[in-house]
């Protein structure tokens, strides 16, 4: 395994973005642009486009009109996804689903045991997941993370279901992404605790003047 | 001086465009009407008094100025179907998913009328409503998709997503039919090697010729007036959800 | 590749893990077959004549039965969502779902075909001659099938409409694969039937992909 690759060519770059939800206009001419190191919160009421935003982002949802451009070391999909759903089988272990995970989406972070560790979940790697509680499912889902390395991290309230520990851990592992060049784009309703170091920007849906 | 960098549209997508096209047909719906009446009047009335009886089937014969129109469409309607679907899934239009709509049930019942038809001529020809002959069994097939088509039209409550899944599933059935009317025209030679079916000749006299042109000709104004209704009523349906809706939505941001 | 594999792995895993999955289509196969007689009469020679179609028939049902757990799972719980962003196209991930769902699907109906042989009276050549058909043309319902999985998946009500949406565009296959069996029909239907699966087996990633993305929209 390679030391970690930085991300020093890694770019988000967002112009004229306009998605529609049926005949509903979410959001129009969108622009924005991501460095390495750079966060974007995504911020507004229920029903202002953020989920719709990240998979936009994600090229699952189509745009109206606009790019999204994301720029990485090679040719492979750039980003994660992280949200309420977390595509982990009951009836795997945590280390098998997360294995799974690891060879799908290529391997090129920390071992499994290193990323279950790296959670707090080290302990439970051979339980099946359908045993494991909701804040456990969620920091399984953050180890996906981990073990492929990825530029940009899309996530939809990361926080949900974690505990005040589970909180402090999702702001570290933030911030060792943006450490090592790491681009997100977080939708979330909670202050997150992420260290200081500029490169935060907040991005307000939904209030169209 | 200015320079007008606006891209005019061309004209065919500004007749396409919903709002535009429901300006537009307004004006041809009646004309349509009108020529559709004309063309079964004179049609019918070659068809029912102007026209050979046949030597062994008697009247009877003339189920046919009624069943090979709807044979006809039968295929037709599948045709603009897929033509809709390619519609859908290339240039998103959203007049393709109205078309493609708006075609299934009426290609289900003409499909069906076909094989209603097919069986009244049958029972004097061939001695049963009833016969597995090739061309009855593809029909019977094509029945049973455009019935799964209009079904899954139905089943979606996002009429936007469901436009694109249909056309998959419609241009899919297109590529299929071929296989399928092959297989079953194989399966027939396999199990009556003697085809039934040999009324119709690629020889026909012009007494026969004429009423089933003009039949033809009636059956697809129908066909065309039908479609042309219903896909008005299609956009004028949306445009009333959508503004319930907003009105909705209006409503709660208050 | 090594992906390819590890999708395939999973799902068998899962069907092995899961377990029963495979037992209940197989036990309804037989079924199927044990209520013909009762329908039809216990007539050795009649029941011998029938008995391809009649085993067709029950595999026709079995797969149809099984087919809507091929993307349900996997887009109820997100796996679907993030197998998007995997390092193989949507293509290869449904070709990997679809032959996982042929392994655990079909070859347990082919190995159950000799209960089936036995109870229908068929004869040796009967037999080999089925298990042939049903192993060249399962792939093309699998196929078919996983096109009608990734057409209704968004659908609650969907595994109502996928059997209905593919009975009629499989029955080809059926034609074929009984039709092999026709002593008047010699080789052609067999020709007929691998060029089927094999046109369907490599068409249908492509065609479910393209409806499982407009599905995620």
């Amino acid at each position: 395994m390679s030391a970690s690759p930085t991300f020093a060519q890694a770019r988000l770059r967002v112009r004229g973005l306009t998605v529609r939800r049926g005949e509903r206009l979410l959001f129009a001419d969108l622009a924005f642009e991501l460095a390495p190191g750079e966060v974007l919160l995504l911020r507004g009421s229920n029903g202002t486009g953020k989920s719709t935003l990240l998979l936009t982002l994600a090229g699952v949802v189509r745009a109206e009109g606009g790019s999204v451009e994301i720029t990485g070391p090679d040719e492979l999909p750039q980003m994660h996804l992280l949200n309420y759903q977390h595509g982990i089988k009951a009836r795997l272990t945590a280390a098998e689903n997360l294995g799974f995970w690891r060879r799908m989406y290529g391997e090129t972070g920390v071992s499994v045991a290193e990323a279950l560790q790296a959670v707090g979940i080290g302990g439970l790697a051979g339980l099946e997941a359908g045993y494991l509680s909701s804040g456990q499912v969620r920091r399984l889902s953050l180890a996906r993370l981990l073990v492929s390395y990825r530029p940009l991290w899309l996530l939809d309230e990361p926080s949900a279901a974690l505990d005040r520990d589970g909180e402090a851990l999702l702001g570290r592992l933030i911030d060792a992404h943006r450490e090592a060049g790491g681009m997100a784009v977080i939708a979330t309703h909670h202050a997150l605790p992420l260290a200081n170091g500029g490169g935060i920007t907040t991005l307000v849906l939904g209030d169209s003047p | 001086m200015t320079v007008d960098t606006v891209k005019q549209p061309n004209w065919f997508s500004r007749l396409a465009h919903p709002g535009y096209f429901l300006t537009w047909t307004r004006y041809l719906v009646l004309p349509l009407a009108i020529a559709t009446i004309l063309a079964f009047a004179i049609g019918l009335w070659f068809a029912l008094f102007n026209s050979p009886e046949d030597y062994q089937m008697g009247d009877m014969v003339r189920v046919m100025y009624i069943h090979v129109p709807n044979a006809w469409l039968s295929q037709l309607v599948y045709g603009t179907m897929a033509v809709s679907a390619l519609g859908t899934l290339v240039w998103r239009h959203p007049l393709a998913d109205v078309a493609n709509k708006a075609a299934a049930p009426l290609g289900a019942a003409f499909t069906a009328l076909a094989l209603y038809t097919g069986a009244l001529w049958g029972r004097p020809t061939w001695g049963t409503f009833w016969e597995w002959d090739g061309r009855m069994t593809s029909t019977l097939v094509l029945l049973l998709i455009y019935l799964g088509i209009v079904a899954l039209w139905r089943a979606f409550d996002d009429q936007l997503k469901a436009g694109r899944i249909v056309a998959i599933v419609t241009l899919v059935g297109a590529l299929n039919i071929p296989v399928i009317k092959f297989s079953v025209d194989w399966w027939n030679t396999l199990h009556q090697p003697a085809s039934v079916f040999t009324a119709e000749g690629p020889r026909m006299p012009p007494s026969i010729l004429t009423p089933l042109l003009v039949m033809m000709l009636a059956f697809t104004l129908l066909f065309g007036l039908l479609m042309l209704v219903r896909m008005r009523t299609e956009i004028l349906r949306r445009r009333a959800d959508t503004l319930s809706r907003q009105a909705a939505l209006a409503g709660g941001a208050k | 590749m090594r992906a390819f594999q590890t999708l395939i792995g999973r799902d068998l895993r899962l069907a092995v893990r899961v377990g029963g999955e495979a037992m209940t289509l197989v036990l309804f196969f037989i079924m199927v077959a044990v209520i013909v007689p009762f329908a039809i009469g216990p007539d050795r020679p009649q029941l011998m004549r029938l008995a391809p179609g009649i085993v067709w028939i029950a595999a026709f049902l079995s797969m149809l039965l099984g087919l809507d757990r091929l993307f349900r799972s996997d887009d109820e719980d997100g796996s679907l969502l993030l197998l998007r962003h995997s390092v193989l196209p949507l293509e290869a991930v449904v070709a990997a779902k679809v032959i996982a769902h042929w392994l655990v699907t079909a070859v347990p109906l082919l190995l159950a075909t000799p209960v089936l042989a036995l109870l229908l009276s068929m004869s040796w050549a009967q037999w080999v001659g089925t298990v042939l058909a049903l192993l060249a043309g399962t792939p093309a319902l699998t196929s078919f099938g996983a096109l009608g999985a990734a057409v209704t998946v968004g659908l609650r009500r969907g595994g109502l409409i996928a059997p209905v949406l593919i009975l009629p565009l499989a029955i080809p296959v059926m034609i074929f694969g009984v039709g092999m069996l026709d002593p008047l029909a010699g080789s052609g239907a067999l020709l007929f039937l691998v060029a089927l699966s094999l046109l369907v087996t490599v068409f249908s990633p492509f065609a479910a992909a393209l409806a499982l993305r407009a599905a995620g929209e």
